[in-house]
């Protein structure tokens, strides 16, 4: 099976705090795996260090067949990143900013030209092109950042968070892209606190206390767990996993609150 | 309108105390600014001028050229701690910046000292390029000059009675070199140069960069391919081309608009201002490591600024200045900056008299780059 991402034991720690503590799992490639799991997880630890920024303390991890410790510029050249916070000049149009990325990922000439004009058409950002990106409401932003994401044609693509604070229409379209891409053979990894979005990969990682505490198929888990839908079992998994945890209490003491 | 009620506002006060101690930085600035402030004013703004470097050319060699020197020292204004021989030494101390003040006291002086009628004439030249320093030496030697005269006319009256003749014994000729007519614009506007290439291009290039963090759009680029010796040239070189803008346009008003005409080389002006200019960039940088926000480079900036104000010689001449507060002034590379383009503007020099300085200034431009270039190397990691 051909991997796009295979970690063994990764362990980050920050002083004497560790955010992710040996997760292991493997994700073939063109496959759509989504990360759950609440804030503080580790979960954008995690995907920082398969994008090749952060230095695993422990472990060792391959993505698309390059090591993080030792190749980090392959990966980089080969990924397509986008994190929750929106991350573009606010200053330059949305031309400009394509620019920029382009020659970041060393595109140039007529390369350059047609991976732009492919992207500007597949996000439908034709008639937004001379705008200032300060002038776009989020979900605009968002599909902008997925464009410059998407420029020199990643094989995988990381989404951190990506439909956090953006409307729900905006949201079923940047999904269907997505989807979209993974049919035509991108691999995709995305983490979420929208269940519905979980329910559409094709497999997920639960991640509790920097502890991968579940990886398969949503149908899988929840066949496990005999549970009916996914919240019950990432509840359930919580409960499980962590019992001295005080948001464990309170869900405990005051029902499903 | 309600009454005013005591427990919002002790809520606020309560509220606003823990911001305060909370805020590191603020809290720094409330206790060590004052302080910190008060010791740089007190020491450096400090006018008057004493204990000047003196270079003496005595030809006359007798007891009264030595007596005469001897009261110089005295006067506490000069330190006539260097002996010449000719125009030529005297012209190097003084266009070094060894020496302020040159004492000429001519072959015959001991001779005319001892005539019953005789008139001795002591040349005293004087660096005019700092005119605080300038007035200070000046008005000095006429009151040194005036009370030995008045001295020596006392003993010939009581010698002689009414035959001695009325010439004043004494005769004090000052002449004042680099800038004769003491003006203040002519000292300042070079230093100018200086001063607004610091203020300008470190407060700039840390906002470039700052202003990244702070927005958030460095993380997206940290996970591009591209390398941070790509990423920091990138940002750098246009702040070099502004800096060279900055550069022209101050050079260009002070020479059209204020008539300060550079008596040195423009050309070396230039290369050795593209030196500081990498010291500047490589502050810029530093301050853009640490700070977070661009309200903090700013504020950083301007502790950079204030003290390099007081402690460069900008305004006060750093001669006076207790040693604590010279070696301070040291750490500052516009301190020896201001040596070199007020060295070509007002005396002319060329290297051999600056190659110090620019020593200095290229080792603080490799040390201060090497350190900048690592940290923000870092900091993308």
């Amino acid at each position: 099976m051909n991997l796009a991402i295979d970690c063994q034991g990764l362990v980050k720690r920050f002083g004497t705090y560790t955010a992710v503590q040996g997760v292991s799992f493997q994700l073939p490639a063109g496959a759509i795996m989504g990360f759950v799991g609440p804030n503080g997880a580790g979960k954008t630890t995690l995907i920082r260090m398969l994008c090749g920024v952060l230095v695993p303390t422990e472990g060792r991890a391959t993505v698309l067949g390059y090591d993080v410790l030792t190749q980090p510029e392959e990966i980089k050249q080969r990924i397509g990143y986008m994190s929750q916070k929106f991350s573009l000049y606010d200053d330059l149009t949305v031309r400009e900013n394509l620019d920029f990325y382009a020659g970041v990922y060393s595109l140039q000439g007529k390369m350059a030209k047609e991976q732009k004009t492919r992207v500007i058409e597949r996000i439908g950002l034709v008639e937004r092109t001379s705008q200032l990106v300060s002038s776009l409401s989020g979900g605009w932003k968002q599909r902008v950042a997925l464009a410059c994401a998407l420029l020199h044609s990643p094989q995988l693509l990381i989404l951190d968070e990506p439909t956090a604070g953006v409307d729900p229409v905006s949201r079923r379209i940047f999904l269907d892209l997505i989807h979209q891409l993974a049919k035509e053979g991108m691999t995709i990894l995305v983490s979420t606190h929208y269940m519905d979005e979980a329910a559409t990969c094709d497999y997920l990682g639960f991640v509790f206390y920097g502890h991968l505490i579940a990886f398969g198929s949503p149908d899988e888990m929840k066949e496990k767990e005999a549970k009916d839908n996914l919240d019950d079992l990432f509840i359930y998994y919580v409960e499980n996993e962590a019992s001295d945890d005080p948001r464990n209490l309170a869900l405990k003491k005051g029902g499903r609150g | 309108m309600g009454r005013f009620s005591w427990v919002r506002f002790l809520a606020v006060l309560r509220k606003e105390f823990l911001h305060i101690r909370r805020d590191r930085a603020s809290l720094i600035m409330a206790i060590a600014m004052p302080i910190g402030m008060l010791l740089l004013f007190g020491y450096a703004v400090n006018t008057d001028v004493d204990h000047l470097s003196t270079v003496v050319w005595d030809q006359s060699q007798t007891a009264d050229s030595r007596e005469f020197i001897t009261s110089i020292r005295n006067t506490q204004y000069l330190d006539p701690d260097a002996y010449v021989q000719g125009y030529e030494q005297i012209e190097g101390y003084l266009d070094s910046g060894k020496a302020r003040v040159a004492v000429i006291i001519p072959p015959d002086f001991g001779k005319e000292l001892q005539k019953d009628n005789g008139q001795a004439d002591v040349q005293i030249l004087v660096d005019g390029s700092d005119p605080t320093i300038a007035r200070a030496a000046m008005s000095a030697v006429q009151m040194l000059g005036l009370n030995k005269s008045l001295e020596i006319q006392g003993v010939r009256l009581a010698a002689k009675g009414a035959t001695a003749g009325t010439n004043m014994p004494l005769n004090i000729e000052t002449r004042v070199w680099y800038n004769p007519d003491m003006k203040s614009m002519v000292f300042n506007i070079p230093a100018l140069i200086g001063l607004i290439l610091q203020n300008v291009i470190a407060m700039l290039t840390s906002f470039s960069i700052v202003r990244e963090k702070e927005r958030g759009t460095m993380e997206q680029v940290v996970v591009t391919p591209i390398r941070s010796l790509e990423l920091l040239l990138g940002k750098l070189l246009p702040f070099v081309f502004i800096g060279f803008v900055s550069l022209t346009l101050i050079l260009a008003t002070g020479i059209f608009w204020f008539g300060v005409m550079p008596a040195g080389s423009i050309p070396l002006l230039v290369l050795l201002s593209t030196i500081f200019l990498f010291t500047i960039l490589a502050i810029g940088l530093l301050i853009s490591s640490i700070a977070r926000t661009q309200l903090q480079a700013m504020q950083m900036t301007f502790i950079l600024i204030l003290p390099s104000i007081l402690l460069s010689g900008f305004i006060f001449p750093r001669e006076t200045m207790p040693i604590f507060l010279k070696i301070l002034g040291g750490l500052f590379p516009l301190t020896y900056f201001l040596e070199i383009v007020r060295g070509i503007f007002l005396k002319g020099v060329g290297m051999e008299y600056l190659w110090q300085d620019t020593l200095i200034l290229c080792a603080f431009a490799i040390i201060l780059v090497g350190i900048a270039a690592k940290k923000f190397k870092k900091n993308l990691d």
